[in-house]
């Protein structure tokens, strides 16, 4: 036996060593870098190369060696996850003293990251999440130009707020209802497609807004983007230091952090209500009709739903919060740039929400805190640099850990983290 | 004699053409109201793609379906068949509207061949989605059931009522929060059927209700059409292979061969038409089942 699973664990190392060099070949085995005169010139790395074939050859081996004669795929078992009514709760209890815990712990100074990075820009990303888990989770519309989305209600506040004076409470609305009526646009010529056509017009429609901004030179500022707007004020008090500012008003020191802390409430009040309407709406008729729309279109239309209305609909809402994260977003940063919905943005979305477990409030979140929070956390890696030389930037392996996720969700979790679906009503609640 | 004196539906020669195929050549027959109407054929007669120019999925190519669940006049149909416009409120040219308004003004409701569920959801919001009309007047944008204002609540409410009062019907109220894919085939034709029932159709069109079910499971959807036409607000239009159901509980049967009707009349007419015997012995592998099955429907 051992003879033969030996033999068998080689062949298999053989096929994957071919299938990384035959992958590895036009990335690796050269690289082209401009030369002096601005040409492309081949550099060999040969032996870079027969690393990873061997590495490749060795891992496989040993992976197919030691697993057995397990040669049959095996239905993956999930476990479903404990009901754990007082995580709901208890998260809450802890988003809320969050930023006030950090600053207390850490002092003003060194709390700034960990509100701003971890708090703002994870938060930020759940509301994404939930957004696009409308689109894609509840209404199966396959959705990756979420993007340009963002990038509507990100320029719209960049844009709107020095142009009309108006203030971010009245703006918000505004790059919500701007981003939703985007997402209308895009929903009717779509709404013939399905699958793969409808993912790849929105991935074009993604791409054409992104060059229009980067385009449209006058009024966006092509790359170099739009700063310099009206930043966030706490209901008319500006963060500022002086008299007139939020720290003077209430007899406060001033801080840097006032800002930040007052933001994340935002997004965090935001996000929450974005999450009430989500879990409310999947009770009403147009969340089941979303649902139904994805289990089976036809059978929804031998039922009277008018398809048309809940395609649009369901690209609407999901593009009225991207709005809303947009313009959280141009807050945050006081800067706008193309750069920051690229197609690798909208992926990064999707891989949230399928990573959830489609249609999950609490898995979507969990995956956004996951997949943004390490992908920060990355770049504290800086002791890596030891390992792997001074040139080495660990946040550029970012992607990877996506697909690392990616990679252990399909072998453990392959419907996403929280995959059980819970029905919208039940008879033991109401009769 | 009812599909004669008084029609819920008339179909007047119908013709549906894919490429260089007639799957529905010039077919006319009428429904009666109160009936229950089967309609019969060896395997890709055409029926299925009847149905679908029925309820809207497909577009004919020639012809013109009338539809009323009040009266059927057929001054009525001339004027509106003149005019361009699909409905006057009473009487409805099918072929002119589009699926889903078939379903919710002409009031039609279908189900399919293939069993067509929400499979990942509830039994129970199977049901609700069917009554989506309803409740999403009732839920106002989705505002007022945002709000969950006692209008939006008592609109639930009888809509759960009502499904919960078909899952009973069915048998399946225990079953109510299960997802309807897990259910045994059985349970689940009569759960689609309990679904589109839900729509409040005046005209139930069934493809093949029985088909996969066992001679007690047979029996027990005979009787639920039958109770569902003595009620007396929906007949029924039913595409049938299992003659021992279509002679039990069929008022009028209509016969298609090759997209052609070549029958229509009472069960026992049909029965003893030279061309329904000769359509059906044409078809080898069926031969004896159906000879069979005709006999024995006889007796019953
Ligand atoms: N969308 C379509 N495109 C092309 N041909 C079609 C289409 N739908 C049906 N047909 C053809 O039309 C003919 C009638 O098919 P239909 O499905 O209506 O038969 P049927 O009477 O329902 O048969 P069965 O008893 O097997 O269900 C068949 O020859 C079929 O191949
Ligand atoms: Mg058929």
């Amino acid at each position: 036996m051992p003879a033969e699973r030996f033999v068998r664990a080689l062949r298999e190392a053989g096929w994957a060593t071919l299938v990384v060099a035959g992958l590895s070949f036009p990335i690796i085995a050269y690289r082209a870098e401009p030369d002096f005169n601005n040409l492309l010139a081949l550099q060999p790395r040969w032996p870079l190369f027969w690393q990873f074939c061997a590495a490749a050859f060795l891992l496989r081996f040993l992976l197919a060696f030691w697993s057995g004669d397990e040669t049959k795929a095996k239905a993956p078992r999930e476990k479903n996850w404990p009901k754990l009514p007082w995580l709901g709760p208890l998260a809450l209890v802890f988003l809320t003293i969050y930023p006030l815990a950090v600053v207390a712990l850490l002092g003003p100074q060194a709390a700034l990251k960990w509100v701003d990075t971890y708090g703002v820009q994870i938060l930020i990303y759940v509301l994404l999440g939930w957004g696009l888990n409308i689109t894609v989770g509840l209404a199966g519309l396959l959705d990756l130009g979420y993007a340009a989305f963002y990038a509507v209600g990100a320029y719209a506040y960049a844009l709107l707020a020095p142009a009309t004076g108006l203030g971010f409470w009245a703006l918000l609305p505004v790059c919500g209802l701007l981003a939703a009526f985007w997402g209308f646009c895009i929903g009717f010529p779509i709404l013939r497609l399905r699958g793969d056509y409808l993912a790849i017009v929105t991935l074009a429609f993604a791409e054409i807004v992104r060059i229009v901004l980067i385009n449209w030179d006058v009024v966006t500022h092509g790359e170099a983007g739009l700063f310099g707007f009206p930043g966030l004020n706490f209901f008319g008090l500006p963060f500022i230091p002086g008299p007139r500012g939020f720290a003077a008003h209430f007899g406060l020191p001033f801080q840097g952090i006032q800002k930040q802390i007052f933001l994340y409430y935002l997004v965090l009040v935001l996000a929450l209500l974005a999450n009430l309407v989500s879990l409310r709406l999947r009770r009403l008729p147009l969340g089941r009709a979303w649902e139904a729309l994805r289990e089976d279109e036809i059978a929804c239309r031998a039922l009277g739903l008018d398809t048309r209305n809940i395609k649009l609909t369901a690209f609407a809402l999901g593009a009225f919060f991207a709005g809303i994260a947009g313009c959280l977003f141009a807050l945050r940063q006081g800067f706008v740039s193309p750069s920051a919905f690229t197609f690798s943005e909208s992926a990064l979305i999707l891989a949230i929400v399928v990573l959830g477990g489609g249609g999950s409030q609490l898995g979507v979140a969990v995956a956004a805190v996951f997949l943004v929070g390490a992908s920060e956390l990355l770049r504290e890696l800086t002791f890596l640099k030891s390992v792997f030389g001074e040139n080495f930037d660990p946040a550029q392996y970012r992607m990877l850990l996506v697909g690392l996720a990616m990679v252990a969700m399909m072998n453990f979790r392959p419907r996403g983290l929280v995959s059980t679906r819970a029905p919208t009503i039940k008879l033991g609640a109401t009769s | 004699m009812n599909w004669l004196d008084d029609p819920i539906l008339r179909v007047d020669h119908l013709t549906m053409r894919f490429g260089g195929l007639l799957a529905v050549n010039d077919v006319s027959f009428a429904a009666g109201r109160g009936d229950i109407t089967a309609l019969i054929g060896p395997n890709g007669a055409g029926k299925t793609t009847l149905f679908n120019c029925l309820t809207g999925f497909y577009q004919p190519t020639a012809g013109r379906i009338a539809f009323s669940s009040e009266k059927l006049d057929a001054e009525k149909i001339e004027t509106l068949t003149r005019s361009a416009r699909k409905h006057d409120g009473e009487t409805f040219l099918l072929e002119r509207m589009a699926d889903h308004e078939i379903v919710r003004k002409a009031r039609l409701a279908r189900t399919f061949q293939n069993i067509r569920l929400f499979q990942g959801m509830s039994a129970l919001e199977n049901l609700m989605i069917a009554q989506d009309e309803a409740l999403s007047r009732a839920a106002g944008l989705s505002f007022i059931g945002l709000l969950g204002l006692p209008s939006w609540r008592r609109a639930e409410q009888a809509a759960v009522d009502r499904a919960v009062a078909w899952l009973d019907r069915i048998g399946l109220k225990k079953r109510a929060d299960d997802p309807a894919g897990s259910l045994p085939y059985g349970d689940q034709r009569r759960l689609e059927i309990a679904r589109a029932m839900c729509t409040k159709p005046a005209l139930l069109c069934l493809d093949e209700p029985a088909a996969g079910l066992n001679a007690a499971e047979s029996h027990g959807l005979a009787e639920l059409l039958r109770g569902i036409r003595d009620q007396g607000e929906t007949s029924i239009l039913l595409i049938e292979h299992d003659m021992s159901v279509v002679m039990r509980i069929s008022d009028h049967v209509v016969v298609l061969d090759y997209g052609q009707k070549i029958a229509d009349g009472s069960p026992r007419e049909v029965r003893e038409d030279p061309a329904v015997i000769a359509a059906y012995l044409g078809v080898e592998e069926q031969e004896e089942a159906v000879e069979e099955a005709v006999l024995s429907g006889g007796g019953a």
